[in-house]
């Protein structure tokens, strides 16, 4: 239990203090990098709860790919950081309004759930067996995803397919006279239609 | 060790000095063996090019890598003006941390894993997908045009190409049932069809057509993640110096060097467990049960060390034969080719799954 307590303070200790940077880095970038590391250690503290799913999961989603573009984005942006930090102060109630109302609905949240613990036992049981103590973690989410809630989680897929579809349809362009390179006409391309052989008189042009 | 009382290796302190221990190992055996791999990759790089390759130092040159070393732990770190002095020298170590972090799950024998958790293969995904960092955090830190133009590329690809690593696992996640390594393992056990590249099991024979090709996606893939010939465009030397370590010289160069082979080296494992049956030799092993359980582990690493070596040996003939794709070409072939392809055979595997004789 002592390993664990160690590693829960110094991963929240880590986690907020990343949380902080982001908000205080005065370059861009670094914030974006914080940002990750608050990530990083987030995962690290779902896996001390036991939710090692959820935790690989946000690793692989946010850190390996959201935060990525992300950086790829602030990188290649021109920032002026005068500019950037003028606003501080004149955000800084509308933000911790924001962050005060977070804050409330987590611990919230979190009390409700904490009181719940004796009452959860007379909930109705799900179908699948989800909370059955054998199952490991992403299979208890499996079963309630695909059982329990299966069309929430469709309706949630179209949401997305929509979205997908829209950005495409948003950021597509037919610019005329764009020369694409057309993979199968080359790999088709056979001497006999790529080439021909033709008899040239000196001092004479080829008429196409 | 025997010899201490069994309570002892359960108690916090215990549990603590075996884990740095099994590290320790993973790591040590990982180095020493990068050492000579690295050295193989030169010699058979040249092998195919008609030429000696280094054999000055020790016997057939045997020693290069550790002269190598030498060499550039005791030159100067050179750090550009302009550099962001922090990001600069926290990439190669990231780069080289994140290398060998993954090896925690990969599992070398029965048993023999410095940490059996059971999503080892998210695990593997979500650290290869963060090594990404290292090269995008030295490029930009670098403060440079070609390590930039480096690290975007390769942020770009890696990010691409892990798509469809991704969907290549999640048929052998299906096809197994468990994202354990060491479970993915012991479903391959017996004779070599039973591996998962073959389908799993003689009554999944005919998803051959799905898992083969599946292999040759994955091991193309890894290619193309570890920025490896022919899909070497962050580090294109004709168009990019050396793309994102340009600036790197001296130790921070050696980290970055380091990881990514040992990142190349650890997808070689992962394909031979995941895809090649693991430790299983490929035919059953009933005879070993008369061994002593250290000698029939060894026997069980000896033979995944030979299959770690013989990918190894395959992506060194890629980087010798085949040559470099165009940029265009590889956001192609990720995404329109292995996307979908991928794709359709995760519908296929998931049916056979559900509908097939094994259901």
């Amino acid at each position: 239990m002592a390993l664990q307590a160690i590693a829960f303070y110094l991963m929240a200790v880590v986690t907020v203090a990343a949380g902080i940077a982001v908000v205080s880095a005065r370059n861009p970038v670094h914030s974006v990098l914080f940002l990750i590391l608050a990530f990083f250690s987030a995962a690290g503290l779902f896996v001390l709860m036991g939710a090692e799913f959820l935790a690989m999961l946000l690793v692989v989603v946010y850190v390996g790919a959201v935060a990525v573009l992300f950086l790829f984005v602030v990188m290649m942006l021109d920032v002026d950081f005068a500019q950037l930090r003028q606003g501080f102060a004149r955000y800084l109630p509308l933000g911790g309004l924001i962050a005060a109302v977070l804050a409330a609905e987590m611990v919230f949240v979190s009390a409700t759930v904490a009181n719940r613990g004796a009452a959860a036992a007379n909930d109705t049981p799900l179908a699948s067996g989800a909370a059955a103590a054998d199952v490991t973690n992403a299979e208890a989410i499996g079963r309630v995803l695909y059982t329990d809630y299966i069309y929430f989680f469709q309706a949630a897929g179209l949401v997305l397919l929509v979205a997908m579809i829209g950005a495409i349809v948003l950021t597509l362009r037919h610019k005329p006279g764009v020369r694409r390179q057309l993979v199968a006409d080359q790999v088709l391309r056979s001497p006999k239609t790529g080439m021909r052989t033709v008899s040239l008189k000196p001092g004479q042009g080829i008429d196409q | 060790m025997q010899a201490a009382p069994q309570s002892f290796w359960e108690t916090p302190g215990g549990w603590t000095l075996m884990t740095v221990g099994g590290v320790l190992a993973v790591m040590v055996g990982v180095l020493l063996s990068l050492a000579f791999l690295l050295l193989a990759d030169r010699k058979i790089w040249a092998g195919v090019q008609m030429r000696k390759g280094p054999n000055v130092v020790g016997p057939f040159g045997l020693l290069q890598s550790f002269a190598d070393f030498l060499k550039f732990v005791l030159k100067e770190i050179v750090i550009p003006a302009g550099a962001d002095k922090a990001v600069f020298l926290l990439a190669p170590f990231l780069s080289f941390l994140f290398a060998f972090m993954a090896w925690a799950v990969i599992p070398f024998a029965p048993g023999w894993v410095v940490s059996d958790i059971n999503v080892g293969i998210l695990y593997l995904l979500a650290i290869s997908s963060l090594g990404v960092y290292g090269i995008i955090m030295g490029g930009w830190a670098s403060n440079s045009k070609y390590p930039f133009l480096g690290s975007l590329r390769s942020a770009a690809q890696m990010v691409s190409y892990e798509v469809s690593l991704g969907l290549v696992i999640i048929n052998v996640i299906l096809l197994v049932g468990s994202m354990n390594l060491q479970t993915i393992v012991q479903h391959q056990a017996g004779w070599i069809w039973n591996w998962n590249f073959l389908g799993g099991g003689l009554q999944n024979l005919p998803l051959i057509v799905v898992m083969l090709p599946m292999s040759v996606v994955f091991f193309i893939s890894f290619l193309a993640e570890t920025n490896r010939p022919p899909f070497d465009l962050p580090e294109a030397e004709s168009e990019l110096v050396a793309g994102y370590q340009v600036e790197y010289s001296s130790t921070p160069y050696l980290l970055f060097m380091i990881g990514e082979y040992s990142n190349i080296v650890l997808m070689c494992a992962m394909i031979t467990v995941l895809f090649f049956g693991g430790w299983n030799p490929g035919f059953p092993t009933p005879f070993l049960a008369a061994w002593p359980t250290f000698l029939a582990n060894l026997f069980f690493f000896l033979v995944f060390a030979i299959k770690v070596v013989f990918w190894f040996f395959m992506t060194s003939m890629v980087k010798a034969i085949v040559p470099r794709y165009r940029y265009d070409q590889l956001m192609r072939l990720g995404w329109k080719i292995f996307l979908p392809f991928s794709l359709i055979a995760v519908i296929i595997v998931s049916a056979w799954r559900v509908f097939g004789p094994g259901a």
